[in-house]
């Protein structure tokens, strides 16, 4: 398992990765819980990110809409919990097979009618934003007054109920953002990263080749749908509230692919260094609004500007993104096979 | 028997009509080229006998078969294969990728390294190349991937769209050259080319294509000394 995670690396590579995820083991222990926070906040990027470029990196089609399968594996595990008390990695399978047949439904639509590109990234935002709306309007979890998750105070950590302090969550999403690493890596080594890599490049060309394009690229679409509600339930349990607008608002939808477009579409640590570049500079400059006195409170969307700034950035000067290059400059070798740099 | 038949197919894209009642037989090892003006519909009937655009009506058999309405991957594996118009090459994957991408259905898989070895001694050009990116190649050696491409998926019948468009002339001799050599060893061809007397002169059996329908038929030979061929396609 190791080495067909580290495979792809040179030993440089594997070094760096090794020491990396031996810093983020022991973060914790050394660090404050502000940072831990932000590094939440960084996994909770860098696995959604490496979730939307299973479907846009690897198979070439683009999603705007990721927030709806988010949305739907949070409301998912949020509403089992309440209503049932069910452990969130009980209802992660349902939520999985939801967001997945959701996937497949929108998938189905997009490429039997031949919708593609641009148009089929209108027809992702369309599911999110009325699903949204539904949602807003679905009582049973809350609607638009939202769906709360008890919060006790309890000892210690549950981790089975996922009921505990952040540090605990911490290590679920470092655990979940290098799995789903080493899955992706596996997928890209496989027959099937293969058929992906030959319809991104050229869909006609694959199709004329007998590769089975509607069927890889609908296994793209539920592969990333699914893993996509995993980070939505595991979201529900650390937030404890779930309101339909920020859920499956274009937003989230635009914030979770940014990660991936900065660091790099289509490579495997692509998504997790945009994640690691994007997330603290953004909240330290919260941090810095924060401090600024009064009156400048209106100057909240100035992350979401920042964040804009630094897409034009990446699309004028360095379109493959940050992480052809820095393994370029640092001699880390391929990233990960036939989705390389 | 024919090894492919087609039989009365038409060919819609919304209202307007690609195909109007085509129907065509391929001998087995035979040439048989298609000739018409741009839009004539000669990419269509390609494409339709694919399986890459669901005919209206019609049949269409390969070895006796009836494989109307397949999807482009089963006729693909039944040994059907095509080098499309624009040649369709990958163009940031190397040479030797390019090549693997062509033998992913099953009929090939197996025998893979055989196959590329022999693609390798009809074009040595793409041995010495094998590691380049293929989007960095002259525009005949990007013809030679995509036709060795092709040959990866060990196809009986090979469809060429407009093999020469595009191409320096002496790049169009070896481009003919090598569809001779192949239809010598075995593979049965249908070439559709603008290229008309080139394409007459290798065919063994020729159609001409107007508006959707076929017009004429015959021989490559006797297609060459018809007037109307001569007139419309020669400028003679």
């Amino acid at each position: 398992m190791l080495n067909l995670w580290l495979g792809g690396a040179n030993p440089r590579g594997r070094a760096l990765l090794a020491g990396m995820l031996a810093v983020l083991a022991a973060a914790p222990f050394f660090v404050d819980s502000y940072i831990v926070s932000v590094l939440i906040l960084v996994f909770y990027f860098a696995y959604l990110g490496q979730a939307w470029n299973i479907m846009m990196g690897f198979a070439g089609q683009l999603s705007l809409g990721h927030a709806l399968y988010f949305g739907l594996g949070a409301y998912t595990g949020a509403a089992l919990y309440v209503k049932f008390g069910l452990s969130p990695w009980l209802s992660m399978p349902v939520a999985i097979v939801i967001a997945m047949a959701v996937g497949a439904a929108i998938g189905a639509l997009g490429f039997r009618f031949r919708i593609g590109g641009v148009y089929f990234a209108l027809l992702t935002i369309a599911f999110a934003e009325f699903t949204r709306i539904l949602f807003d309007h679905f009582t049973w979890v809350g609607g638009s007054s939202g769906l709360f998750l008890p919060v006790a105070s309890r000892q210690g950590n549950d981790l089975w109920m996922l009921r505990g302090a952040p540090i605990m969550f911490y290590y679920v999403w470092l655990v979940l953002t290098v799995g789903l690493l080493i899955l992706c890596r596996a997928l890209l080594a496989s027959r099937l990263g293969y058929y992906w890599l030959a319809i991104r490049e050229d869909e006609p060309a694959a199709q004329a080749l007998g590769i089975d394009t509607f069927r890889y690229k609908m296994i793209a679409v539920m592969l990333s749908a699914g893993l996509t509600a995993v980070a939505g339930v595991l979201n529900a349990f650390y937030f404890n509230v779930l309101f339909p607008e920020p859920t499956f608002s274009i937003n989230r939808s635009i914030e979770l692919i940014l990660g991936a477009i900065i660091g790099g579409v289509g490579t495997l640590m692509g998504p997790i260094i945009g994640a690691f570049i994007l997330t603290p500079l953004g909240e330290s400059l919260t941090l810095i609004i924060e401090q600024i006195p009064t009156g400048v409170q209106k100057l909240d969307g100035l992350k979401q500007v920042f964040y804009g700034l630094c897409v034009v950035l990446i699309v004028l000067f360095q379109r493959a993104g940050v992480w052809p290059w820095l393994a370029r400059k640092l001699r880390l070798g391929a990233d990960g096979g036939k989705g390389g740099a | 028997m024919s090894l492919l038949a087609v039989d009365a197919l038409d060919l819609f894209y919304g209202d307007a009509q690609a195909l109007d009642g085509v129907s065509l037989a391929v001998d087995e090892g035979a040439v048989v080229a298609i000739v018409g003006a741009n839009g004539a519909g000669k990419s269509s009937l390609i494409r339709a006998i694919a399986g890459i655009e669901p005919a209206a009506r019609g049949r269409v058999a390969f070895k006796g078969q009836d494989i109307t309405g397949w999807p482009s991957h089963r006729v693909c594996n039944l040994g059907i294969g095509q080098v499309a118009e624009g040649r369709q090459i990958f163009p940031t994957l190397s040479v030797r990728e390019n090549l693997e991408m062509g033998a992913v259905i099953s009929r090939a898989r197996a025998g893979a390294a055989a196959t590329m070895r022999r693609v390798f001694e009809i074009f040595p050009r793409l041995a010495e190349r094998q590691r380049q990116a293929a989007g960095t190649l002259s525009g005949g050696e990007q013809q030679m991937v995509a036709i060795g491409r092709c040959l990866m998926g060990r196809p009986e019948l090979i469809m060429f769209d407009e093999p020469s468009l595009g191409l320096a002339p002496t790049v169009v001799q070896e481009v003919f050259r090598v569809i001779r050599r192949l239809n010598d060893e075995g593979i049965t061809i249908i070439l559709v080319e603008q290229n008309v007397a080139v394409s007459l002169k290798l065919a063994d059996r020729a159609y001409v294509l107007e508006n959707g329908r076929i017009v004429l038929a015959g021989t490559g030979e006797e297609l060459l000394n018809d007037d109307r061929v001569r007139q419309a396609y020669l400028g003679l």
